[in-house]
């Protein structure tokens, strides 16, 4: 496969590459604790889009199976939006949990800056 | 029959919405709730053990679809032996932690759901089901950590939830990556796909396993991907620190170890030797390196720490080596840490909540004034060194011996003088409890009152209930020690399937 042709058809995946390395990069870098939160969040969704990428089928359709039976043709895999599905549910849970630790120490610490606040808890 | 494996997890999943409901007539519903609930797994496990145990593998599929398509729940002698080991460090932890709080019923909420996501981790044959429940299990410690509601405490769990998340995140892509090479999720059938359709040696196999190694050593907390450990553990209620120090990094080795053996298999390692050399040496290093740290911290909870990211670079170094020797080596050592761990924390917790002594230092003297904690403490410590008769023992026995044996020298020399370090903070921490005069101390500031009054928060009372858990899993390391043959009947069957 030709650069050319890779970039064509296989963007998607350079999109999974780029979100998850800036998704990575924000967690690490940011000082702000909601930041890396979000960039938590750009991480798992480029996980997200490498697993609906892959389900993708060229002219295939839903994958909905009609009563009567006869299916034929191609469809797009279910599969990985199933996991997609449970993982975002998964995903916002965490993010539930992880504002809701932000909220208790920003009462504490009245800080969002990581910095400050070992700033403050070492004293 | 093998539906007590679906209700393993099922069970303390649904007990833990009962605290909440239940909560609203009654003010201290949560501990009968989970005292409950986890009598009901340890019978269940036990029945599950004794299965194993005369007929061997067995598994359960759920909702009825069969294993390729459906969801698989899968009982053997590894994951019998973690599902013994969650159920039992569940009931126990319970006993020290009704006196020592929190009381609240949320905190009992999280409790039964932890135990839940360790059981789901531990049973399940679906590589996809895995990440669910490893993030169930993380979810519930990170609501664990900050149980006390103190701004520290917050801090150390949001880290630990970066961390963990991204860690269990990583996993999802090398999931991803298997996926894509092989079309399937279960276990089994990536193992039988994984060389047959796809080799080896292709990128996209290696490139997965890489992800799945690093992703699940962060939950293992293997060095260098340990940094959530210290905090998490030094930060959170004692009452937490002895639970999930026990079960949490322990399922998560499991889960690489299963990943390792049965999804990967040993040809894995011998087309792609770079990923067994990587593996060992990381695991190799972080022996070390974490023994270094844990001899240089004042912090009797964080030492402790440190010395967990230290014996689970040997565990992962055990599963890395693949000789059975090692392998049987390593599982004892993940079982019998597991013990030990949460009976030191239990014994730090029993001091702590005693005395307000923390660090090495404020152990001073203490020997002759709790003699049953502190000799509990001091047996267990003496079992994490690997004396004779103890589990400690028995595991790093078992991984000397198959470093020996698969020519890994340098693991043998390293596990040799990890075990000299160990002793050295070891022996520290036992020195100053028999040994050095209280009065070389300064005062403890949490034993004065201001108006010199006495004290009356229950959280600073000391049970009997406490103790004795302490001491039980004192008992129990000693104990375990002489059931090298149990082990190893149990264990044979799985290395012989795998190896």
């Amino acid at each position: 496969m030709s650069a050319l042709e890779f970039l064509t058809t296989g963007y998607a995946y350079l999109a999974f590459a780029f979100l998850l390395a800036t998704g990575l990069y924000m967690m690490i870098a940011s000082p702000n604790l909601v930041k890396k939160i979000i960039g938590l969040n750009m991480f798992q969704s480029a996980i997200f889009l490498f697993f609906v990428a892959t389900a993708y089928v060229q002219g295939g359709s839903v994958p909905v199976i009609p009563q009567e039976g006869g299916a034929v043709g191609e469809y797009a895999s279910p599969l990985p939006h199933v996991i997609v599905l449970t993982a975002i549910v998964v995903g916002v849970s965490l993010t539930a949990v992880a504002l809701a630790l932000i909220v208790r120490i920003y009462t504490e610490y009245g800080s969002l800056n990581e910095e400050t606040i070992r700033e403050v808890a070492r004293r | 029959m093998s539906a007590t494996l679906a209700l393993l997890v099922a069970v303390p999943i649904l007990a833990s919405t009962l605290p909440l409901f239940l909560g609203l007539r009654f003010e201290r519903i949560g501990w009968p709730i989970a005292v409950a609930t986890l009598t009901v797994e340890v019978v269940l496990a036990a029945l599950v053990a004794h299965r194993v145990f005369t007929d061997g593998r067995f598994t359960h599929e759920l909702g009825g679809y069969p294993a390729p398509y459906g969801i698989e729940l899968v009982a053997d002698g590894l994951s019998m032996l973690v599902v013994v080991l969650i159920a039992i460090v569940s009931l126990s932890v319970l006993g020290y932690a009704r006196v020592a709080g929190p009381r609240r019923n949320s905190f009992y909420v999280a409790y039964l759901l932890l135990c839940g996501g360790l059981m789901g981790v531990s049973l399940t044959g679906d590589v996809f089901n895995l990440f669910v429940f490893l993030e169930i299990t993380g979810l519930a410690t990170y609501a664990l950590v900050a149980s006390d509601r103190s701004g520290r405490s917050a801090v150390a769990a949001l880290k630990y939830l970066i961390i963990g998340t991204a860690g269990a995140s990583l996993y999802l892509v090398g999931v991803g990556y298997a996926f894509v090479a092989t079309g399937t999720l279960n276990m089994v059938d990536l193992s039988n796909e994984l060389g047959e359709t796809v080799a080896y040696t292709d990128p996209l196999v290696v490139a997965s396993f890489a992800f799945v190694a690093v992703g699940l050593g962060v939950k293992a907390a293997v060095f260098p991907l340990h940094t959530w450990i210290p905090d998490a553990y030094a930060e959170s209620p004692d009452t937490v620190t002895a639970y999930i120090s026990g079960l949490v990094s322990t399922v998560g080795a499991y889960a690489l170890a299963r990943l390792i053996y049965t999804v990967y298999t040993v040809e894995f390692f011998e087309a792609v030797p770079l990923a067994q050399d990587a593996l060992v040496a990381l695991a190799t290093v972080g022996i070390v390196a974490g023994s270094v740290l844990a001899v240089m911290q004042p912090d009797v909870k964080r030492m402790l720490a440190y010395s967990s990211v230290s014996q689970f670079g040997m565990i992962v170094a055990a599963f890395g080596l693949a000789n059975e020797t090692a392998l049987i080596g390593g599982v004892i050592h993940l079982i019998g840490h597991g013990f030990l761990k949460t009976g030191l924390f239990v014994a730090a917790g029993v001091l702590a909540t005693a005395y307000g002594a923390r660090t090495v230092q404020a152990y001073a003297n203490l020997g002759y004034r709790s003699p049953y904690t502190t000799a509990a403490l001091g047996v267990l410590a003496l079992a994490l060194v690997g004396i004779p008769p103890s589990i400690g023992f028995l595991g790093k026995w078992y991984i000397a011996l198959g470093a020996v044996n698969a020519d890994a020298w340098v693991v043998a020399a390293v596990i040799f003088a990890s075990t000299l370090l160990t002793l050295l903070y070891v022996a520290r921490l036992l020195e100053t409890l028999y040994f050095r005069p209280r009065d070389s101390v300064d005062i403890q500031f949490d034993e004065l009152l201001a108006d010199g009054g006495e004290r009356d928060d229950p959280s600073t009372r000391v049970s009997v209930g406490m103790v004795v858990v302490a001491v039980a899993f004192a008992l129990a390391a000693v104990g375990l020690g002489f059931a090298a043959p149990l082990f190893e009947t149990v264990l044979e069957p799985f290395a012989g399937r795998y190896l």
